[in-house]
């Protein structure tokens, strides 16, 4: 698969403390990649670093497979977590103004932004000045003029905070929309749902070093603990004395008249030996895999990460 | 480069279109107009001649009221009850009443009138009295008059500057501080005006938390430099306008009463003597005469295209330098009540400059005028003040150089700690961590 970027040993010491420790991510062509970490770990400075806003230490970028140059800039949408907009002035000319400073003829860019104020159905907010909007609405001007020049490659920091559900969903259709038309999407955020949701790739940031990366679905697998739910009905109370050396019960509950349990395989056994183990006993009527939600993985490894410290 | 346009487009347009920019630049004119015009106006308002009755019942004062431009003085036979009830009836301005009284020299006289009476009739009437009394109490203990006259006198000292060449050239100290001053300070006000304008604007952006999303389009020191530029533009767009109108207003005024100007001349003259003591009026003529020859000779002997260049040179290096470093500022804090711990280093400099001004001006040449006008820190304010007294171009030159090595220096390090300030919220930022930035 073709990358659509890269960071190599990507080092940068701000004053004091190391901010990013020989980072390295490769970010799939087309992919959308969660960028995630504790609070400090220093995924903002890798942004910024991406961004060209500092630059590193040492460590090599590539866009397209090329050593990154500032003209990069032009390639790269943005939308940081820390983001506002000049509360005085027009929202149309501020939107007109961000956009050329993307590299965009003031024609075109006047044309893209009316297409996009359209879709958004926000045309009557452009000669408003940007105070006199929520703020939610003005989160909406700060996507589109993110996007507005149609970037290879969307970094989004934070993108929900301050949105209603409704325009999460909105913005989440829309993120999913720039993808399947192309664009390679950075993903930062706490928001661990969001991520199980949209993101194809991960990478995890910790104490400044990257402690895991890769397709999500191989995380979630390398993970996992062979664990699976069932549901089933049935007369004897104990699964525990059904199953017998190999099988861990970690819990069972009545739902009803259902009964529910989860149980961890121990050993090699496949999930048809436990089902054959259980089949002559229970009626089944629900029987699912538990893979690791990205909250668990999160969580566990950033407490190894500090346990081996 | 386009880019650092665009940001320069945004900073001057959304200021020069802003409400209190366009009232500033209306404003400015009309006050700086009303200075010259008001003067002229009130001349115009008095001209119609004030009678003032005059009840003299000492009969020691009113041969001394003589009739000015203005003023005429009528001396009344009735008796001061009837006298005061047919003011208006007579068109009379005020009735000046000086009742018999049991002292050899009266100093006591009631001036009645309709309306609140001029404070220059009444300073006229009281220099007029004044002037006799003491010339009575002279009398009274034997020195003759006359001799108190001859006493008085008036000495004009020319000053006169010999350059190399020889050539002798009439000079007026009293202009050139009045110049270099003037000079100076508007280069102060300029300085704190539109330095502060921008810091302000740092400080916004960041406040607005905008300048992330723009420095991921353009590199920090364009923002700052394209911000420094705007507001220099603006600074110098309000000037601009404030000379232009005000020469406007002042030109149209002065043509519509032109036939007015000798009347204004007279005002502003008997304005600043009535109030003291009445003078002669053909000597004082003659005295106002040599001296306003003698500030049009000083006017030419200062050098005008060196005044002027060095004056939009400091003008605008002084802003410049300063802009930087408020700018840096900006980006250091959180917000403008924040800022005051780095403003101090900052004003420091400009404020000496202008404090100092007195002594500077004393002593032009002097080591303390000569170092402060080569120090970049304030040399724009301390140079303008010297330069109206003639400053040797050697001077002048190391001046500039060491300005525009002071600009550039000054870029280098707001460059550093704007790059690194701007991105970083809710710290409160120490001496020490500046100082980090720098060597960063």
């Amino acid at each position: 698969m073709p990358f659509l970027f890269k960071a190599q040993d990507v080092t940068k010491q701000f004053a004091g403390h190391k901010a990013l420790d020989k980072v390295s991510i490769s970010v799939p062509e087309g992919s959308i990649f969660g960028l995630l970490g504790p609070n400090g770990a220093g995924k903002t400075t890798l942004i910024r670093i991406i961004n060209d806003i500092i630059a590193p230490d040492s460590g090599k970028l590539f866009f397209e497979g090329k050593k990154a140059t500032n003209q990069m800039v032009g390639q790269i949408g943005y939308l940081p977590e820390e983001r506002g907009l000049y509360k005085k002035m027009k929202v149309g000319e501020q939107a007109l103004y961000l956009a050329q400073l993307k590299g965009l003829s003031k024609k075109v860019a006047s044309e893209r932004l009316r297409e996009w104020f359209e879709k958004f159905e926000i045309n009557t907010w452009w000669n408003k000045k940007v105070e006199e909007l929520s703020k939610g609405m003005q989160q909406k001007i700060q996507f589109i003029v993110t996007v507005v020049h149609n970037p290879k490659l969307l970094i989004f920091d934070e993108p929900f905070s301050g949105f209603d559900p409704i325009n999460v969903n909105l913005l989440k259709d829309e993120i999913l929309r720039l993808r399947n038309e192309g664009a390679t999407i950075i993903f930062s955020t706490h928001n661990m749902a969001s991520v199980e949701e949209l993101c194809d790739h991960i990478a995890l940031i910790d104490c400044a070093k990257k402690i895991l990366e890769g397709r999500m679905t191989d995380v979630k697998n390398e993970y996992k603990t062979n664990s699976f739910k069932i549901a089933y009905k049935s007369a004897e109370g104990n699964l525990t004395a059904i199953l017998k050396n190999g099988y861990e019960v970690v819990e069972q509950w009545q739902d009803g008249d259902i009964k529910k349990a989860k149980i961890r395989i121990k050993n090699n056994d496949n999930p048809n030996d436990l089902l054959k183990a259980l089949i002559p006993h229970i009626e089944i009527h629900s029987f699912n895999e538990i893979l690791p939600s990205m909250n668990d993985i999160f969580i566990r490894k950033v407490e190894e990460n500090k346990g081996s410290k | 480069m386009n880019k650092i346009l665009l940001i320069i487009k945004r900073e001057y347009l959304t200021r020069v279109k802003k409400k209190s920019f366009i009232v500033m630049t209306i404003l400015g004119p009309i006050l700086l107009a009303a200075l010259f015009i008001v003067p002229v106006y009130v001349a115009e308002m008095e001209g119609s001649k004030k009678v003032v009755g005059i009840i003299d019942e000492t009969n020691i004062f009113w041969p001394q009221f003589k009739n000015t431009n203005n003023l005429q003085f009528l001396k009344l036979d009735t008796d001061i009850e009837s006298a005061k009830k047919n003011i208006a009836a007579n068109d009379l301005y005020a009735v000046l009443y000086i009742p018999k009284t049991e002292l050899s020299v009266p100093q006591s006289a009631m001036l009645y009138s309709t309306g609140q009476p001029n404070i220059i009739v009444k300073g006229y009437i009281k220099g007029v009295m004044r002037k006799e009394v003491e010339a009575l109490k002279l009398q009274a203990s034997g020195v003759d008059p006359d001799i108190l006259t001859s006493i008085k006198s008036k000495i004009n000292l020319l000053t006169i500057k010999i350059n190399k060449g020889g050539e002798e050239k009439q000079s007026s100290t009293e202009l050139s501080m009045a110049v270099g001053f003037i000079g100076g300070l508007i280069i102060y006000i300029f300085i704190f005006m539109y330095g502060a304008l921008v810091m302000r604007g740092v400080i916004e952006e960041k406040v607005n938390r905008i300048v992330e999303v723009i420095v991921s389009s353009v590199k920090p020191f364009q923002l700052m430099m394209g911000k420094i530029v705007g507001v220099a533009l603006v600074g110098l767009t309000q000037f601009a306008l404030w000379v232009i109108f005000t020469l406007i207003i002042v030109s149209g005024f002065l043509s519509v009463y032109s036939t007015d100007i000798s009347k204004f001349k007279e005002s502003q003259l008997q304005m600043q003597t009535e109030n003291i003591v009445p003078v002669d009026n053909m000597n004082n003529d003659q005295d106002v005469n040599e001296s306003v020859i003698a500030v049009f000779e000083s006017i030419q002997s200062i050098n005008f295209p060196v005044m002027i260049g060095s004056f939009l040179f400091f003008f605008l290096g002084g802003y410049l330098l300063y802009a930087a470093l408020f700018a840096a500022i900006g980006a250091a804090v959180d917000s403008e009540t924040d800022t005051q711990q780095f403003m101090l280093p900052v004003t420091v400099p400009l404020i000496l400059s202008l404090a100092l001004a007195q002594v500077i001006i004393t002593n032009p040449d002097g080591p303390i005028a000569f170092w402060l006008s080569i120090i970049p820190l304030t040399s724009p304010i301390v140079m303008m003040i010297r330069i109206p007294f003639g400053v040797p171009f050697t001077d002048l030159y190391l001046s500039f150089t060491l300005l525009i090595l002071g600009f550039i220096g000054s870029t280098w390090i707001a460059a550093k700690i704007y790059r690194t300030g701007i991105l970083i919220y809710g710290k409160k930022i120490s001496y020490k961590e500046l100082w980090k930035w720098l060597m960063y």
